[in-house]
């Protein structure tokens, strides 16, 4: 288990310092997270970091989940799409499997902590459970444009927290409780993100085939349309008229998702007469997925939605310049000019992959910028201190205050 | 050697951490702007004039603040962009006349370029205000001379930095910041006090600005 002591030679002494500190005006709260998984998805991960984490800190911290049928899940699972905003016929019937799943669960789980912390709309309805103690919305998905069917029945439980907390401004919405923005982050030390040796990177590239002899563009997505794998490879295709250079990219889940196959299909399709495209669809490998950031020359994430993309995250701590779409929480990390570039379509996109090519200097100073913005913002001591302050911020509603 | 000596009262180094509140307001144009600019909280006045100062503190040159971005980058009003990036917050020691400030830079620029109202952002690139809940944490910090004080100023958070130069001055009208405050009336020494009263923090990195701080009081202590 990684201890706090070991982030020091990434983010100083003085900020796990500060991370004890708060720590200590927790003293004598417990916090309970609840969600409704304990492997897999973002949610999961995060959790399996920071739960130790805080338990370190003597912050009383347990981690509890809901339990569900698969009916319970597909239903979970249309709310989730119709949140980001995609049409998805809900019927008064899988109102009713949510219903009472989440009655079987309030009448099992037990909400003892001083503050619950539930995650996501899986276990929303516990909140009638609520005496007395404080509890937290943590939403997880991109919300700003959620099919209002679904959004008004959560709603109603939504106004019984104490506060809400979202990962991006574009997010929020007017609510009658309070509403923070603390975004994910990444964790240094995870085989994700961690340095590697260069040998390491060598035997990856050599693995997949592909040879270091000239500049090398890479998207690590899923094969999904809102990654748009096709539009990455149209504007490969518009750098590669001027600068010789080789697009990868590299993915996995296209096997238990059928529109997944029908882009990867297209995605291979398109590439089929470059040789110097690399199509790989990966198993869950995050050792190869750090080897083939670090051997790139630019990183592009050419989402057309995105809850956050912590990607770009992962790119720019290995400080690597970045051309990302201007959508979901991307702009937050990076900042037009400052620590990456931003585009709206296949041609800026281009466009700004030949400028970052063309000019390595300036490539370089937006990768060392982006590193520093990571490091300062996106990493998982930022995200435990967040944490610990939001939690400080249910007993003290004012805009200051003193500890 | 006055700067040796031990100072009247002790200087307690304080931490600043802050969360960002979301309102759930935004803007698509300048006119909307201006009228939230008026109504929003302070802390949301404060929040986005100083957030790149903390969350970007390493970039060089430093980026504007967040109402200059946006006009700029994503209205394409470069000439207001530029008037509001360069509004000298040094000139102010309380919120409310800043916010005056850059309401009557927009105001103005709005009566003399008529078009500017028309512009508006694209959805997804609206202005969503925000506001900073500050938690103020003494630190374990605390020197009573000068030579001290520069250690522990090599080796404090931006955050500490942040909280005694920027938030103490503006958000807590405390019209200086801390050091000076304490230099002049702990240790005695205004000229000293002085020197570091007139650094514009505004137009450097936090790294920066503890390397110009140190190197000061530095001097002061080698050749008083």
């Amino acid at each position: 288990m990684i201890r706090l002591q070991e982030y020091v030679p990434i983010v100083g002494q003085s900020v796990i310092d500060d991370l004890r500190l708060i720590a200590t005006r927790l003293e004598g709260k417990s916090i309970q997270h609840i969600n409704s998984t304990s492997v897999g998805g973002g949610v999961a991960e995060i959790l399996n970091r920071m739960v130790p984490l805080l338990q370190e800190l003597g912050v009383g911290t347990r981690w509890d989940l809901i339990k569900g049928g698969e009916q319970f899940f597909e239903v979970t699972k249309k709310f989730h799409n119709a949140l980001h905003g995609y049409s998805a016929e809900i019927t008064k019937k899988d109102f009713e499997i949510f219903l009472e799943t989440s009655q079987q669960n309030i009448n099992e789980v037990d909400t003892f902590g001083n503050i619950v912390f539930v995650h996501d709309p899986q276990p929303i309805a516990l909140v009638k459970k609520k005496q007395g103690n404080k509890w937290l919305w943590r939403c997880h998905i991109d919300v700003s444009n959620p099919d209002e069917k679904v959004w008004n029945f959560l709603m109603e439980y939504i106004v019984r927290y104490d506060s809400a907390v979202f990962s991006a401004p574009s997010f929020s919405r007017r609510l009658p409780i309070r509403q923070f923005l603390i975004s994910p982050s990444i964790d240094p030390l995870s085989d994700k993100n961690k340095e590697l040796p260069q040998d390491i990177v060598d035997a990856v590239l050599s693995k997949y085939k592909i040879p270091q002899d000239k500049p090398m563009i890479t998207q690590i997505s899923r094969f999904d349309r809102l990654k748009d794998p096709l539009g990455v490879i149209e504007a490969y295709k518009e750098v590669k008229k001027h600068i010789d250079c080789r697009l990868v990219l590299a993915g996995g889940g296209a096997a238990d998702d059928p529109e997944g196959a029908v882009i990867f299909t297209q995605v291979m399709e398109k590439a089929k007469n470059d040789k110097d495209i690399h199509i790989l669809l990966l198993a869950q490998n995050d050792i190869e997925i750090n080897a083939l950031q670090r051997a790139s020359t630019v990183i592009i994430q050419k989402s057309i939605r995105e809850g956050f993309g912590l990607t770009v995250a992962e790119a720019l701590w290995k400080a690597k310049p970045v051309v990302a779409s201007n959508v979901g929480g991307i702009p937050l990390q990076v900042k037009h000019k400052y620590s990456g570039l931003l585009c709206h379509s296949v041609a800026g996109a281009a466009f700004a992959i030949k400028q970052l090519l063309n000019s390595p200097v300036y490539a370089m100073k937006l990768g060392e910028n982006g590193r520093e913005h990571i490091r300062s913002n996106f990493l998982i001591t930022r995200h435990l201190r967040d944490y610990m302050l939001l939690f400080l911020s249910l007993y003290h509603p004012e805009d200051i205050v003193h500890l | 050697m006055s700067h040796l000596l031990k100072a009247k009262e002790p200087f307690r180094f304080y931490t600043r951490l802050h969360l960002s509140e979301l309102t759930g307001l935004r803007a698509t144009t300048l006119v909307q702007l201006v009228k939230l600019i008026k109504e929003v909280p302070g802390s949301s006045i404060y929040h986005h004039t100083h957030r790149f100062l903390q969350q970007h503190q390493f970039f060089s040159p430093e980026p504007p603040n967040d109402f200059a971005y946006w006009v700029t980058e994503i209205l394409g009003e470069k000439e207001l962009g530029e008037r509001l990036a360069s509004i000298d917050i040094m000139q102010f020691s309380r919120i409310y006349d800043l916010r005056e400030k850059i309401i009557s830079v927009i105001e103005a620029y709005l009566k003399e370029e008529r078009f500017a109202q028309l512009k508006f952002a694209r959805e997804g690139e609206e202005f969503h205000f925000i506001k900073s809940v500050s938690f103020v944490i003494p630190t374990n910090y605390v020197v009573d001379n000068l030579a001290d004080f520069v250690e522990i100023m090599k080796k404090i958070t931006f955050d500490s930095i942040y909280f005694h130069i920027f938030e103490a001055r503006l958000r807590l009208e405390k019209k200086t910041n801390d050091f000076s405050f304490w230099i002049e009336h702990s240790v005695g020494d205004k000229k000293l006090a002085d020197e570091l009263t007139d650094l514009d923090p505004y137009t450097r990195t936090l790294d920066d600005l503890r390397a110009a701080i140190i190197n000061i009081i530095d001097k002061r202590l080698f050749n008083p």
